[in-house]
């Protein structure tokens, strides 16, 4: 008998951040919808999120940056991720983010940006809807 | 997936995980390739530094040359159906090593610690190629023994300050244990636990030739990691050089396999079954109706199936 297949998320911390509230948050919100959330902590690099994502087949990655390096870590982020094939996986982000940089963003193939005060309930529903149908 | 390739581990074991209709076919490929890994079980009460202990003992390993695999088991929400995986937080830093695999998994609300997929991911780890393979779980109590059935060897991992020292380690734990480790071992008190434990068990006799020796460390700065994988690595050869032992220890571990995957056919298919036709239903209205309890509408449902 099948198992009802589990949405699995990794929730990541890349740069130098020095708080996780907000990450938690969303974790938690979606740990509470029925998802299986990994979260692996802060200061975590490109290559930790490209080879944690890899390992634990996860369907989506929910990137959480407050320190303003989202350009120039992201574009790393995206290039691992599509070096290590996985390019199925849903990939949004959330945190301290200007409206005029997320273009830019969605360009690299982050699908949404979540700012600061977005309801938990537009995450999940987001997740939900535009999460990978995989076989 | 045995060449340890990580995108196909990792895919294997999710399709084992969701029970994916291949899985079956899947593990039946694998499985004459297991039977190498060293599997090692750690558990133990929540607090007592299981993860922080791993990623020591992880290091250790590779140090020596070995390559590791680690399932961290969590517990599953009954209500959201959801988990929160955070096992990984305290060994990130091996992420990037390519002599580590490391995977996270729910329980799924399987009993006793484990996930109903860990003996099967454990199978993929061995199946690919790693030396070592650490499972760690839920850790709560007496009843998180189902560690035994998929490690070749237990570790018990306590703490001092985490409670009633012997409520926690009643029965089970005791049991099952081949090492104890008390973590946080530069904290005043442990000397006690340590007393403690070997206090309970005096009381036991220690079967078979292994006596479970209880081993200090410290793991947030390393302390004593290298002395437990010399002891993970002893009880290894222990078990090896003791091929009755070995054999009856393998033969248990088949037959509990086999009688656990028999009881899972046999329920799955009574089980849909019976949804299909409406009478798991029927049941559950006349059970909250108090007009029969649950024990005697099971048997008239087995007897009607003429399974009783």
């Amino acid at each position: 008998m099948q198992s009802a297949r589990k949405i699995r998320v990794l929730i990541a911390k890349p740069g130098l951040d020095s708080h996780d509230r907000g990450a938690k948050v969303v974790a938690r919100a979606l740990r509470d919808a029925g998802m299986e959330v990994i979260y692996t902590g802060l200061r975590q690099t490109p290559e930790q999120i490209a080879e944690t994502a890899l390992q634990e087949d996860v369907d989506v990655v929910g990137l959480s940056i407050l320190s303003g390096a989202h350009k120039t870590i992201f574009p790393r982020i995206m290039e691992l991720l599509k070096q290590k094939g996985l390019t199925d996986v849903m990939v949004f982000a959330g945190g301290i983010i200007p409206d005029e940089d997320v273009p830019e963003l969605k360009k690299l193939g982050i699908r949404e940006i979540f700012g600061p005060g977005t309801p938990t309930g537009s995450i999940i529903n987001y997740v939900f809807e535009n999460c990978p149908k995989r076989t | 997936m045995f060449a340890g390739n990580v995108r196909c581990i990792a895919r294997a074991i999710t399709i084992i995980e969701n029970n994916a209709p291949d899985a079956r076919e899947l593990v039946t490929k694998i499985f004459p390739r297991t039977g190498k890994a060293h599997i090692i079980g750690l558990t133990g009460p929540g607090g007592a530094g299981k993860s922080t202990l791993i990623e020591k003992v992880v290091r250790e390993y590779r140090k020596r040359g070995k390559t590791v695999g680690v399932v961290a088991v969590d517990p599953t929400s009954p209500f959201s159906g959801g988990a929160f995986l955070g096992d990984r937080i305290r060994m990130q830093e091996l992420s990037t090593d390519s002599g580590v695999f490391i995977r996270s998994m729910a329980s799924r609300n399987y009993p006793g610690g484990l996930a109903r997929a860990t003996k099967d991911a454990v199978k993929v780890l061995d199946a690919a190629g790693k030396d070592v393979v650490l499972v760690e779980t839920v850790g709560a109590g007496q009843s998180e023994v189902e560690i035994i059935k998929v490690a070749q060897t237990v570790v018990v991992v306590h703490a001092p300050g985490l409670g009633d020292e012997i409520q926690a380690i009643k029965a089970g734990l005791m049991e099952i244990a081949d090492v104890f480790v008390v973590n946080k071992a530069d904290r005043e008190d442990a000397d006690k636990t340590v007393m403690d434990l070997q206090s309970i068990l005096q009381l036991s006799d220690a079967e078979g030739g292994w006596k479970p020796p209880i081993m200090k460390a410290v793991a947030l700065t390393g302390e004593g990691v290298a002395e437990l994988v010399d002891k993970l690595d002893e009880h290894k050869r222990f078990l090896e050089s003791d091929p009755e032992s070995k054999m009856k220890l393998l033969k248990a571990k088949a037959e509990a396999e086999l009688t656990e995957a028999i009881k899972e056919k046999v329920t799955d298919s009574i089980m849909e079954n019976l949804k299909k036709e409406g009478r798991l239903d029927e049941c559950v209205r006349r059970i909250l109706k108090r007009e029969t309890d649950p024990a005697s509408a099971a048997e008239e449902l087995l007897r009607e199936k003429g399974l009783e």
